[in-house]
């Protein structure tokens, strides 16, 4: 009778510990990552992205009701690199042991992709500088490429319930990204070597990969919004080197880019940067069809 | 026989979990990373360090020194701050994950007079367990919305009165804290509950064999409207101080208290900012209602009342707005008020005496912010804390901060 009763227990307790997980709860630090994740997990996993594209990445507020939605999330997925430093560690004081950093189902897209811009020079004289480097690795589709590869198999070691869809998932996505990648390489082609101010380093991944050349940045320094003074001494330096726009993400504000567009005769263009920042840039894919044909139109 | 193989099977299968779990090493966090990046952690081993550097310069028509709230015993270092240069508290603040279970925290002050003090140290535990979070040591309570946050974080120079009078601007002392998460997504709703020592005002003494302050505090907050632009906290609290011989007043000759202080306090805050983007523009609003109890008796340190007993209510509420009109730049205006029930005979011309008079102030400061970590300040009071006497301050103040890049509540 007592072994029943042991046996009773051991047997409740292996299903109390042994939840089948319906879907996996997961939370997109940003809406590219939360789109990534729609792409690889499908119905095994319920996103909610914490920011939008029209908010700072770097400046959010924690904001009660991002606390509630970490409270039993299963999976998180951030830029890292620093990008989140501000606001990030405030949640996590109250997010479930599943999402701590190191723990298998706290995800940082950063870790997988070569950083660029990682400073010589750790110094805040530079302004708000990560010291891990440019953390927005999203503008460049390859990074996305890899970022989808690491992230598809940390999805399949978290939730090994429904390994086979995530790996069935990103064998399609891969195809299908990889054909994108292609078709919009082929396209490209004229933006190579332009010269372009950008509002905040925002876009060195994208300039990484089409081959464009920054002259400049709006912000005096990373972090600081522009300045009437900065901007005068930009023009006056780019009046050497022709330069076809400045770019800016959607939520730069746009003041300084339209000031400096005015005197530079220039167009001040918005780039969608993340899903969502416009409202054609659907998904990940759209992003970078939005991307490609907004700068291929002003680069002409 | 049978059985026993079976459990041993369940006993093994019970352990599996756990035990392939640690086999999931993320892959691309060893050597043959393309980034050769590993997860970011604050300073390797080293603990994150950050020094915030602060100080006013002051004018005050009334000198400080004369300083008084009237209806109220004061607790330690509450005066309306000082004249001419002075050094605020410059803070040595260090944390880092102990292990994969505490997280562990220091903030060290250095006081103008060339003191130090631990303004908090504490150990907190990683990681939610069924929705809870246990933090102990020295650490700032949890009860209202300010009296958690630092002093360099506030938006005013100065804390609120009803903090000056009932908590001694910020309640701090050594305890454990517990909070709960409900498991709702939608919005938050958390409780907290802590038992302190009690040697920080209001109480006083370390009553009670050392358990002398017990809290209460319920926060529900979430989003309200669409497009992430507005956000908010409210929040319940409850304190029950035990004060033993609690000192107030002049440090030499102290006003003694002996008994319990029961204090309530509302707050609510809002905070607006276009599509959840604070960085052009955004706007905040809080307000915090106090309501005490203080029963027991009270000695005067020159002797006049010896004993007399105290059974009388305070009130007191804050209210402020603060909005950032241009990158950079903010603008702030306060409102604060406390009142204190009329006293017995026996207590007459005492400090707990209002004398028919209410306390109030009007602030307004204006800020900026180089950035994320450099703000100066200029604020203006007029302060009707005195009878019959307006005190017009100005104040200048910067808070600088070097080091890890600290990240704020809510």
């Amino acid at each position: 009778m007592k072994t029943m009763i042991k046996f009773a227990i051991l047997a409740s307790l292996l299903t109390l510990t042994q939840p089948v997980l319906a879907t996996l709860r997961a939370v997109a630090c940003e809406p590219e990552w939360g789109a990534l994740l729609q792409e690889l997990g499908g119905d095994d996993v319920s996103v909610y992205t914490a920011t939008s594209a029209l908010q700072d990445p770097h400046r959010i507020e924690p904001r009660p009701s991002l606390i509630a939605r970490l409270r039993n999330a299963d999976f998180l997925i951030c830029s890292g690199a620093e990008l989140e430093i501000g606001w990030l560690p405030v949640l996590l004081q109250q997010a479930s042991g599943r999402v701590q950093p190191g723990v298998p189902g706290y995800f940082e897209a950063a870790s997988v992709v070569r950083l660029l811009e990682i400073p010589a020079r750790l110094d805040r004289a530079q302004g708000d500088v990560h010291a891990a480097g440019n953390p927005h690795i999203q503008t460049d589709p390859r990074n996305i490429a890899q970022v989808a590869e690491a992230l598809a198999q940390r999805l399949e070691a978290v939730d090994q319930a429904h390994a086979a869809n995530y790996q069935a998932r990103y064998a399609d996505f891969a195809k299908r990204w990889q054909a994108a990648t292609q078709r919009w390489q082929a396209q490209v082609g004229p933006l190579k070597g332009i010269r372009v101010v950008v509002h905040h380093k925002y876009f060195t991944y994208l300039e990484d990969w089409l081959g464009l050349q920054e002259v400049g940045q709006l912000e005096p320094k990373p972090g600081i919004p522009p300045t009437i003074g900065h901007m005068t001494e930009l023009l006056a330096s780019i009046k050497q080197v022709p330069t076809k726009m400045i770019l800016r993400s959607a939520y730069d504000d746009p003041r300084g880019d339209e000031w400096f567009s005015e005197r530079a005769h220039i167009p001040a263009v918005l780039l969608p940067g993340t899903v969502d920042g416009t409202p054609e840039a659907k998904d990940l894919f759209s992003l970078f069809d939005v991307t490609v044909q907004t700068l291929l139109k002003n680069a002409k | 026989m049978k059985l026993q193989i079976l459990i041993r099977r369940a006993i093994v299968a019970l352990l599996l979990p756990s035990w392939a779990q640690a086999q999931v090493n993320p892959p691309f966090d060893q050597s043959g990373s393309p980034a050769g990046v590993r997860t970011a952690s604050a300073g390797a081993f080293n603990a994150a360090m950050g020094v915030i550097l602060n100080g006013t310069y002051g004018r005050l028509s009334q000198d400080p020194a004369t300083d008084v709230l009237p209806g109220f015993a004061l607790g330690p270092d509450t005066g309306p701050g000082e004249r001419g240069f002075s050094l605020g508290e410059s803070e040595i603040n260090l944390n880092a994950n102990i292990d994969d279970k505490f997280f562990g925290n220091l903030t060290a002050t250095f006081l103008p007079d060339n003191t130090v003090s631990v303004e908090e140290a504490f150990i907190r535990t990683i990681g939610l367990q069924e929705g809870l979070t246990l933090k102990t040591g020295r650490f700032f309570s949890g009860i209202g919305y300010l009296n958690e946050q630092h002093a360099h974080v506030w938006d005013f120079v100065d804390a609120p009165l009803p903090y000056r009078a009932m908590l001694a601007n910020q309640l701090g002392d050594d305890g454990i804290q517990v909070r709960w998460l409900a498991p709702i997504e939608l919005f938050l709703m958390e409780f907290g509950a802590e038992a302190l020592r009690g040697d920080s005002f209001p109480a006083g003494g370390a009553a009670n064999k050392g358990n002398g302050t017990q809290s209460f505090f319920v926060h529900v907050g979430g989003d309200a409207g669409i497009g992430n632009s507005n956000s908010w906290r409210a929040g319940l609290s409850r304190l029950n101080a035990r004060a033993d011989l609690r000192e107030t007043g002049d440090a030499a000759h102290p006003d003694l208290f002996t008994g319990k202080s029961d204090l309530n306090i509302a707050d609510f805050v809002w905070k607006w900012a276009p599509n959840g983007n604070p960085t052009v523009t955004n706007f905040k609003f809080q307000a915090e209602y106090f309501q005490r109890a203080e029963k027991g008796s009270f000695t005067t340190g020159s002797g006049s009342v010896t004993d007399a007993p105290v059974d009388g209510d305070q009130s007191g509420w804050y209210a402020q707005a603060v909005y950032q009109f241009m990158p950079r730049w903010r603008v702030g205006v306060r409102h604060d008020e406390v009142k204190a029930d009329p006293v017995s005979a026996a207590l007459q011309d005492t400090a707990l005496d209002p004398a028919g008079h209410k306390p109030t102030r009007e602030s307004a400061m204006i800020d900026f912010s180089n950035s994320e970590f450099s703000r100066v300040r200029l604020q203006y009071n007029r302060d009707y804390s005195r009878l019959n006497q307006a005190d017009n301050q100005v104040f200048l103040q910067y808070i600088m901060s070097i080091g890890a890049h600290g990240a704020h509540q809510f």
